[in-house]
């Protein structure tokens, strides 16, 4: 499968490939269809969780102390965002987006204590992680507002080698970010539009929300992604945890829209006293063999067999079922990554929009 | 959701002077978290200065609204500062050079300032900041609009134009959004005695004029009231004239 190298015409018109985890695996548990229809794979009563955390312009530009080029970027904060005038980043020497970041020339060795600008923008480099003398704290000299107000003016959003094209702020936001959280876009609800949402929720689908800290996917480095992700911070409001619990009681399926959703959910029903509201933090990976206490189903890229993100979609669907998904999206030229087509894995799915159409001949009738 | 402003994150374009700068006084008092966006960073930082001196929450934000990069960026900075937004005052708008001219001698170049000012900025940044009230199910956009958008005044035909299609987008959002909880309303402030009022028209009385402080105080009030204009409703406000000769 080939990444999408552009943004779509319209960001919620892009292929889907619908995944019904219920069926014996074969083409008869799949359907492919467009965004658009989303809400028929959807019944009143499923409640759909999205992260609505906004993407920060997370690369930043410049030089270290000797003039050598550095690219940080910019993958968790730590303390409180408010406040916070210090961030984990993933440091790269001389290039830039058009190159793999395998590619990339590593920057100079740097030690605690270097000194590195991006245009107005002033850090120190703080700690380096055991991991990789790449991955390190940094700390701003500016705080607060001030510093939010250097990110958004020198940084820009991270950007991907396989692109035709830079991506502007504007391309990595979903249509309901809000706080920005997010080091990479929260990619699966990318093509939610509020045409599709609106149409949701007219058939009865209820929607939450939560914020997600979503972080560096890779790094091109193999010894920092073997760290990755590293723990990322979330924030459920009470009315999430309400909606998840009351969906579960009636019988609705819980749809996470991306990995970030599902790690935040499944990652605070595993602490003492099951899934509450506010503020956490999680390690959680969601492998194949994880079994998840309340999400049901999710909406995510489309993405390749031997991609990571793929085996996650096997916490929500077996081997034999995803293998046959996988075969159907190549064969059918799915595109991949931030700005490809979609898969919904979701127990039903298909169902569900079996009855409603036989309902709606039945009325036409 | 309670109409209650204490506590409430509350975004104001245009922060720095006239209206704008009055209703950050006003909420700060009232115990919102006011995030202000200007270009001139001098005069914001005074008013949030003067904000804070009195007990209030007060943040700034450099930008133009006019500048097609800095919705998503004003979005975010306010986000940062004092979470999701709760209201949205598109407040920000220029004239165009004075002084007015007629529209036969308008520039093409000035009536595209006037509408990325007035009409395509606040655009962008409702669609920037609306979307995760509609989310989280409450909120309200309120557009500061003028009696310029429905009299046909002589030499105001650029800003007119641009507040007239301002309405016209408050009333289909509110069509589209009926039943999500967010609320937009077309705010009318009258005749104020302002900079800007001076700039189209020096020969004013400004005894004639509101004073921004009293006009804010309605905004504040109508932001509050329960059950609160009709979405859509173009609210004119009269709060009669400032009465003082040499009011700021």
């Amino acid at each position: 499968m080939k990444p999408a190298t552009t943004y779509p015409e319209r960001r919620d018109d892009v292929r889907l490939l619908v995944i019904d985890p219920t069926r014996a695996p074969s083409d008869a548990a799949l359907h492919e269809t467009r965004t658009p229809a989303l809400p028929d794979f959807l019944a009143a009563g499923d409640l759909l969780v999205v992260n609505d955390a906004a993407t920060v312009p997370a690369s930043l530009r410049g030089h270290d102390a000797a003039g050598n080029e550095i690219e940080a970027r910019l993958i968790a904060a730590r303390g409180d965002d408010r406040g916070a005038d210090r961030f984990v980043a993933v440091l790269f020497g001389a290039g830039d987006w058009h190159q793999r970041t395998e590619d990339r020339a590593p920057p100079a060795a740097l030690p605690v204590g270097a000194r590195l600008r991006f245009g107005t923008l002033a850090a120190e480099i703080v700690a380096r992680a055991p991991a990789s003398p790449r991955l390190v704290e940094l700390r701003f000299a500016a705080g607060g507002d001030a510093l939010w107000a250097a990110l958004y003016r020198e940084g820009r959003p991270v950007q991907y080698s396989y692109l035709a094209h830079d991506l502007p702020l504007w391309a990595v936001q979903t249509v309901y970010a809000a706080r920005p959280w997010a080091f990479e876009m929260p990619s699966a609800g990318r093509p939610l539009s509020w045409e599709i949402l609106l149409a949701l929720r007219r058939k009865g689908v209820r929607w939450a929300s939560l914020t997600h800290a979503a972080g560096l996917s890779s790094s091109g480095d193999p010894a920092i992604d073997a760290a990755l992700p590293l723990a990322e911070r979330y924030e459920i409001p009470a009315a999430t945890v309400r909606a998840v619990t009351d969906t579960r009681a009636r019988g609705g399926r819980v749809v996470a829209v991306g990995t970030t959703v599902v790690r935040a959910l499944e990652g605070a029903a595993l602490k003492d006293g099951g899934l509450r509201g506010g503020p956490g933090e999680t390690d959680l990976v969601i492998t194949p063999t994880f079994r998840p206490r309340v999400v049901d189903g999710i909406l995510s890229g489309a993405h390749a067999a031997h991609e990571s993100h793929f085996s996650l979609l096997a916490a929500f669907a077996g081997p034999d079922l995803l293998a046959a998904a996988a075969a159907h999206a190549e064969r059918a030229g799915f595109l991949t990554h931030e700005l490809g087509d979609s898969m919904l894995v979701l127990p039903g799915a298909l169902a569900t929009a079996r009855d409603e159409q036989r309902s709606a001949s039945g009325n036409a009738a | 959701m309670s109409n209650h402003i204490a506590g409430k994150s509350i975004l104001v374009t245009g922060g720095s002077r006239g209206l704008g700068r009055a209703l950050g006084l006003t909420l700060g008092r009232a115990g919102a978290r006011v995030v202000l966006v200007a270009r001139h960073a001098d005069e914001l930082a005074e008013v949030v200065a003067e904000i804070r001196a009195a007990g209030g929450e007060a943040h700034a934000i450099v930008a133009d609204v006019a500048d097609r990069d800095a919705a998503h960026a004003i979005a975010g900075q306010a986000a940062a500062a004092v979470g999701p937004i709760d209201v949205l005052v598109n407040n920000a708008s220029t004239l165009g050079p004075v002084p007015l001219r007629l529209l036969l001698d308008t520039d093409c170049e000035d009536l595209d300032r006037a509408l990325a000012v007035n009409l395509v900025g606040p655009f962008r940044l409702t669609k920037a900041v609306a979307g995760p009230m509609v989310l989280r199910g409450g909120g309200m956009i309120v557009n500061v609009t003028s009696d310029a958008a429905t009299e046909p005044y002589e030499r105001w035909g650029a800003y007119g134009a641009s507040k007239a299609a301002l309405e016209q987008l408050g009333r289909v959002w509110a069509a589209e959004l009926a039943g999500t909880g967010v609320r937009i309303v077309n705010v009318d402030p009258g005749e104020m005695d302002t900079r800007m009022h001076a700039d189209a028209i020096p020969d004013a009385n400004r005894a004639q004029l509101a004073d921004p402080a009293r006009v804010a105080a309605e905004i504040v009030a109508l932001l509050q009231a329960e059950p609160g204009p009709a979405p859509g409703a173009r609210v004119a406000i009269h709060t009669g004239p400032s009465g003082a000769e040499a009011s700021t």
